[in-house]
């Protein structure tokens, strides 16, 4: 929905770390995303292709690590995986809760050549 | 074949300007708030009202974001010192204002002449969410005919929000909204946000809304 503007800053942080490594060519992209950030690999993956057309990072292979959402009861201290939509805790039943992991969105490393 | 460490926020473009946005807003002494729901929640009227209220005692300028037409700025024109429309058609992201849409509205105003920037976002409980504007505050408005479990399907703007409003209370007879359930459900995600309960077309409980809006803008203005 909102991944367009995501992925220009996806390719133009990758050609400018590339451009600092003298590399000629971007062989794969590694990003970090959490489940709960709201952005769809494969949305991105749909604008990379038309973005890095004509670049050195065209064909690049973007690899996604989803980090799965993680939550810490304001009560206990306990961090659990919300199981449904209702963030209750397993441990003390405490609906307060903050997420621990989850709404990453980073580019974590490359490989160029 | 060579490995690179990159570790880049990438947000971290919009979050930069953003950051320059409230810097530029800092020194001009400007409070800004973003205000955001659903299509329909009311925030246009939230707006008219809160200028109707405050304007004897704030300049208050008015960011419209919509996807396509000038139809919200000219209702608030007549109730504010300047207003920017701005369309998100063309935009990069059509779902939500970005901190650069907001860079160059800023540019239009007259910075010096206002206190208070009430910024309305794209009707949307998703994608507003992941952008920071430089606004001061984040205000999410929830409206009864919406259902009260809004806060457990989009977490994310409730979490990061500063206030969320309760607007449409008129209706409350005519619909199934727990009101305790709702708030239970804001303050489990976020123990911090001040709950108002208001009805933009009764006009109860707008007087509380605002004072909290001239405490805020005050808090803000002794910080500088």
């Amino acid at each position: 929905m909102h991944e367009l503007g995501v992925t220009e800053n996806i390719v133009n942080i990758a050609l400018a770390k590339a451009g600092e490594a003298q590399a000629s060519k971007i062989s794969q992209i590694n990003l970090v995303i959490g489940e709960m950030s709201g952005f769809a690999p494969d949305c991105i993956q749909f604008y990379f292709d038309s973005l890095s057309r004509d670049t050195i990072a065209q064909g690049a292979v973007l690899h996604f690590e989803l980090v799965p959402a993680q939550l810490r009861c304001r009560n206990c201290s306990t961090i659990f995986t919300p199981q449904d939509t209702l963030w209750s805790c397993p441990e003390c039943r405490g609906q307060s809760v903050e997420i621990s992991k989850g709404r990453e969105l980073y580019m974590e490393s490359m490989e160029v050549e | 074949m060579k490995k690179i460490e990159v570790i880049k926020n990438i947000l971290e473009a919009n979050e930069t300007i953003a950051n320059r946005n409230q810097q530029l807003l800092d020194k001009h002494k400007v409070f800004a708030i973003n205000i955001m729901s659903a299509p329909g929640a009311g925030k246009t009227s939230l707006i008219l009202q809160t200028l109707a209220r405050l304007k004897s005692r704030l300049n208050a300028a008015v960011i419209e974001g919509d996807v396509a037409s000038t139809v919200d700025a000219e209702k608030v024109q007549s109730e504010a010192k300047a207003v920017v429309q701005i369309n998100t058609r063309n935009m990069p992201e059509s779902c939500s204002l970005m901190a650069g849409m907001i860079e160059s509205a800023l540019n239009d105003m007259p910075l010096d002449n206002i206190d208070l920037m009430l910024i309305e976002n794209v009707g949307n409980l998703i994608c507003p969410s992941e952008f920071a504007l430089g606004e001061h505050k984040r205000v999410v408005i929830s409206s009864l005919p919406e259902g009260d479990d809004k806060p457990i399907k989009y977490p994310l703007i409730f979490i990061d929000a500063d206030a969320v409003i309760i607007n449409k209370m008129d209706l409350l007879p005519h619909v199934d909204f727990d009101i305790a359930a709702f708030r239970r459900s804001v303050a489990g995600l976020n123990p911090k946000a001040e709950i108002f309960q208001l009805s933009c077309k009764t006009s109860e409980g707008i007087e509380k809304w605002c004072s909290w809006v001239l405490e805020q803008a005050k808090t803000n203005a002794a910080k500088r």
